[in-house]
């Protein structure tokens, strides 16, 4: 989507770097977050899990459960809709939802819901948990995605595969995906040097600190109120009103403050629950997940088996690649196959690519979005092999990159050919970048990789309503998940014209704007924004209406400039400039409130490329890794607020660090979650990293007034590669399965020892 | 059973709550108090989004019962501004973007405030490893570190 009235120079607001708007509540404990809200009357949900991986559910008993004094309503599958749209299969996601919320006739993972309970207590609602007795016949699990697809595997659910399947597959494999052009053989044919490497990822937590909360409140009447934490709210009043068989505009839902999401939060929970629960006990029921509720049910993102086959020349020419790339998603379809396939290759500019995905259901929770879903796993992998033709053909891994690239006009390996793209500008910035440069240390080792992800746009709204004092209101849909209230007041302020703390930007209700998409790929400071100037310029449209108005000249001789309705050339007439204040002083006077509106769907997100640089140390003897160096360079289009991009930058590549080294959900062989907390689950700590230096690139998006690509994704996407590189380098062996813990390390070590 | 009365004194006001014996010392400021900066991210100290100040001492209030702060008092992230003035923590923290979501920050500047007390002159390395018990999963840290070099720096110069 090319724009006409684009802007990429000049910017008086926007670029700098002003304080957030909710900045103070942040620091003094008075932002409200997820479990912050209570209602009077407030009851206190709690959720009964299965123990089991797998297992039939036989019966249920509430009996003595709903005896204990201060219970209130205890539910079940039975107490939600019996037919949410579509039934099992690929097509049925509302209906999968609904499975996966509370179980149906099986618990299909370690930590699914079977039951829940609300009490006038927490320690109540705790307590009468115990008191319900499930019956289960336990069954034969699998939670490894190669274990999965054989032969012999339990299967999970029979006829959830779609038609893109080939016959013969395994009942466990419900999506194929197949993609690519050229001719890999005769590519292979080419290259003077062909590898071949299977890879490893386990699947890991999107972590954020804040626990899954609500409050929801229910009538028999069918109307209702959810306060929660979540991505998209919109998307949470039109799943909650299909699994409960309401009318979606009779829910009303308010996001709450979002205490980290990355993907995570994109879907609903406990939400319907304790709307059901309400329902039952005509009282608000709130329900706060437990840490360990968090890892067994909710997120994660897929593991995946990787087989990755690339050819180059002696000149770092890249004559063909090929990629097979298995993701298990847990119990239900949906895990990014397609994404990991068509993300695999994207940065190089490719005449024979190949590759070829497979969607797995397994024992395990179902798998949530997690930062640029799947591309992440297939950059390690692909990465991993270049660096490997890189040190065996004795070329610099940055040249092999950029004489490979994908620019404008490349066709890539998903298909379409490429608008104008940043990744070369990003790798000639990380070659001359200092880092890149400055000699290693004695027993370090150096890794680059490159990053892709899509980004996206999705259904928008946002009104921008002015005050009588000339100041301004923005309302968007989108719940801001690092700071984007800050954007799209500078945003607004650009158009108007009017100083940034002049505006005041909030994320509206369900009930108050149209349908707002979740904010997930990273859209928010491209289609809000795009909505949010858009907005601004029907705003100021109005303005220049009623200027015209007070002038008695048509309304096309007035244009707008520095906040003012300037007459638009000599002939227009000779008035002086008026400013937006003194035209909202009397608005209600000469025609009403000036509100500005923005409703689209905005295709233009523009894709993102990243480069990063690592340098890693490993203690041979313990298997303890660090990082000691890194930077991110990656296009951001435009920066809106430099200083909440370059966050989004350490924050993905904080959470690479995390995925490549500590983190990993570690099933027992009886199918269950080991290590469902933070002890045990180790995120990267203060003390584990090193500070984070990033390079905004900017090559302007087409798409978007002001060249904005979404940032947040795209950063998380090389660091896996990156220190995958950095990490075998130091350690002197390819490490080909994350997460590159200790004792992996210490036992590749000892494997190339022994030959 | 049967509930236990406790007293008090929480950023410098004496107050009292009723409780189960069970209950943490979070779950009373949070729904007995109404004091929610204070967060619950895990419920294992883990996590350091609850971190408050016991006596002086630094703690996970998930760790510590309700029941224990009989008689002690207890500092949380509502008391670190004084009036509508923000400590320069709060402040260094707003203009160095020093939070994302914001969910963990009540417990970093607790932390932090509490470093700097003991220690207004720490390295980064010290800093590092004093939050190594509040964990953020927005920022990769840098930005948190950084402010919290800022404000130690001009917090010894002001004296």
């Amino acid at each position: 989507m090319a724009l006409d009235d684009t802007k990429t120079k000049d910017f008086k607001f926007v670029g700098t770097r002003p304080e957030r708007p909710d900045g103070v509540d942040k620091v003094t404990g008075r932002a409200k977050f997820g479990a912050d809200m209570t209602a009077p009357g407030m009851l206190h949900g709690a959720i009964l899990r299965s123990p089991h991986a797998h297992a039939r559910i036989l019966s249920i008993d509430t009996s003595k459960a709903e005896a204990l004094k201060g219970v209130k309503a205890v539910v079940t599958r039975a107490d939600f809709s019996t037919n949410p749209t579509f039934g099992p299969g690929l097509t049925g996601e509302p209906w999968n939802v609904l499975e996966n919320v509370m179980a149906g006739e099986k618990a299909l993972y370690d930590g699914h819901a079977v039951a829940a309970v609300a009490a006038t207590s927490a320690l109540i609602a705790r307590d009468a948990l115990k008191l319900i007795d499930v019956t289960y016949e336990v069954l034969d699990h699998v939670t490894d995605v190669d274990k999965a697809m054989a032969e012999g595997a339990p299967v999970i659910r029979e006829g959830a595969a779609d038609k893109s399947v080939p016959a013969g597959m395994h009942p466990n494999v419900v999506r194929y995906h197949d993609s690519g052009h050229g001719d890999v053989e005769a590519g292979f044919a080419e290259a003077d040097l062909v590898l071949e490497n299977s890879f490893k990822t386990e699947a890991t937590h999107q972590g954020y600190i804040e626990p899954h909360a609500c409050l929801g409140s229910l009538g028999n009447d069918g109307k209702g109120e959810l306060w929660c934490t979540t991505q998209g709210h919109w998307y949470a009043q039109k799943m909650c009103a299909a699994l409960l068989g309401l009318e979606t505009s009779q829910l009303r839902v308010t996001a709450s403050e979002i205490g980290g999401g990355f993907g995570g939060k994109t879907t609903v929970f406990i939400e319907p629950v304790a709307l059901a629960l309400s329902r039952k006990a005509n009282k608000p029921v709130k329900i706060v997940m437990s840490r360990s509720e968090v890892f067994r049910a909710t997120g994660p993102t897929a593991s995946t088996s990787m087989d990755i086959k690339i050819g180059m020349k002696k000149d770092g020419t890249i004559t063909a690649a090929s990629g097979v790339f298995r993701l298990q998603g847990g119990a239900f379809p949906g895990a990014p196959c397609e994404f990991t396939a068509m993300c695999a290759f994207a940065p190089y500019a490719l005449e024979n690519v190949h590759q070829i995905g497979y969607d797995v259901m397994s024992n395990r929770p179902k798998q949530a979005a997690y930062r640029a879903p799947g591309s992440p796993m297939a950059a390690f992998a692909v990465e991993s092999v270049i660096d490997d033709l890189c040190k065996e053909l004795g070329l610099d891994p940055i040249d092999v990159r950029l004489k490979n690239a994908s620019h404008k006009g490349t066709k890539a390996s998903f298909g379409p050919r490429f608008d104008d793209i940043g990744l070369v500008e990003t790798l000639e910035a990380a070659k001359a970048h200092e880092h890149y440069n400055t000699p290693l240390k004695e027993g370090q080792g150096r890794g680059i990789s490159c990053g892709f992800w899509f980004n996206h746009g999705g259904e928008t709204a946002v009104s921008l309503a002015l005050s009588e004092d000339g100041t301004a209101q923005i309302s968007v849909g989108t719940p801001d998940i690092g700071g984007s209230r800050a954007s799209m007041a500078l945003m607004a302020a650009e158009e108007l014209g009017i100083p940034y703390e002049h505006i005041r930007c909030t994320v509206a209700d369900t009930a108050t704007l149209g349908y707002n998409e979740i904010s997930h790929g990273s859209r928010v400071t491209y289609a809000s924004g795009l909505a949010t100037i858009k907005a601004a310029k029907d705003a100021v449209n109005k303005l220049c209406k009623r200027a015209a108005q007070k002038w008695g000249i048509p309304e096309d001789a007035v244009k707008w400039e520095d906040g003012c309705a300037v007459p638009s050339g000599a002939n227009a007439g000779d008035f002086d400039p008026l400013p937006l204040a003194k035209i909202t002083a009397n608005m209600g006077a000469t025609g009403g409130p000036i509100v500005g509106h923005f409703e689209a769907t905005p295709e233009g997100a523009g894709v993102s490329f990243a480069t990063h640089i690592v340098d890693a140390e490993v203690d041979h003897e313990t298997g303890k890794t660090k990082i000691v160096r890194y930077t991110v360079v990656q296009d951001a289009g435009k920066a809106i607020h430099p200083t909440y991009v370059e966050g989004q930058f350490q924050g993905g590549a904080a959470q690479g660090i995390g995925w490549a080294l500590n983190e990993e959900y570690i099933y027992g062989d009886d199918g269950r979650l080991q290590n469902a907390g933070f002890l045990d689950y180790r995120i990267p700590l203060a003390s584990d990293l090193p500070m984070i230096d990033t390079v905004i690139v900017e090559v302007a998006n087409p798409g978007h007034p002001y060249g904005v690509r979404g940032v947040g994704e795209t950063s998380i996407c090389p660091p896996l590669a990156a220190i995958a590189n950095a990490v075998s380098a130091a350690a002197g062996v390819r490490m080909r399965e994350l997460p590159m813990s200790p004792p992996r390390i210490v036992a590749a070590l000892k494997a190339a020892q022994d030959g | 059973m049967s509930k236990i009365h406790v007293n008090t004194t929480v950023n410098g006001d004496e107050v009292d709550f009723l409780c189960d014996p069970r209950e943490t010392l979070l779950d009373c400021l949070r729904d007995k108090l109404q004091l929610t900066g204070s967060k619950e991210g895990c419920g294992t100290g883990d996590c350091g989004a609850c971190s408050v100040v016991l006596d002086g001492r630094l703690v996970c209030a998930c760790l510590v019962l309700g029941v224990e702060a009989e008689g002690k008092t207890v500092d949380t992230v509502e008391g670190i501004a004084k009036g509508q003035d923000l400590h320069p923590l709060q402040e260094k923290f707003i203009k160095y973007a020093a939070l994302q979501c914001g969910i963990c920050t009540p417990g970093i500047l607790v932390a932090t405030k509490n470093l700097l007390e003991r220690n207004p002159n720490p390295t980064e390395t010290e800093v590092r490893y004093w939050l190594a018990g509040n964990l953020c999963r927005c920022t990769g840290y840098d930005k948190i570190i950084r402010a919290i070099m800022d404000t130690a720096a001009e917090m010894r110069e002001a004296g």
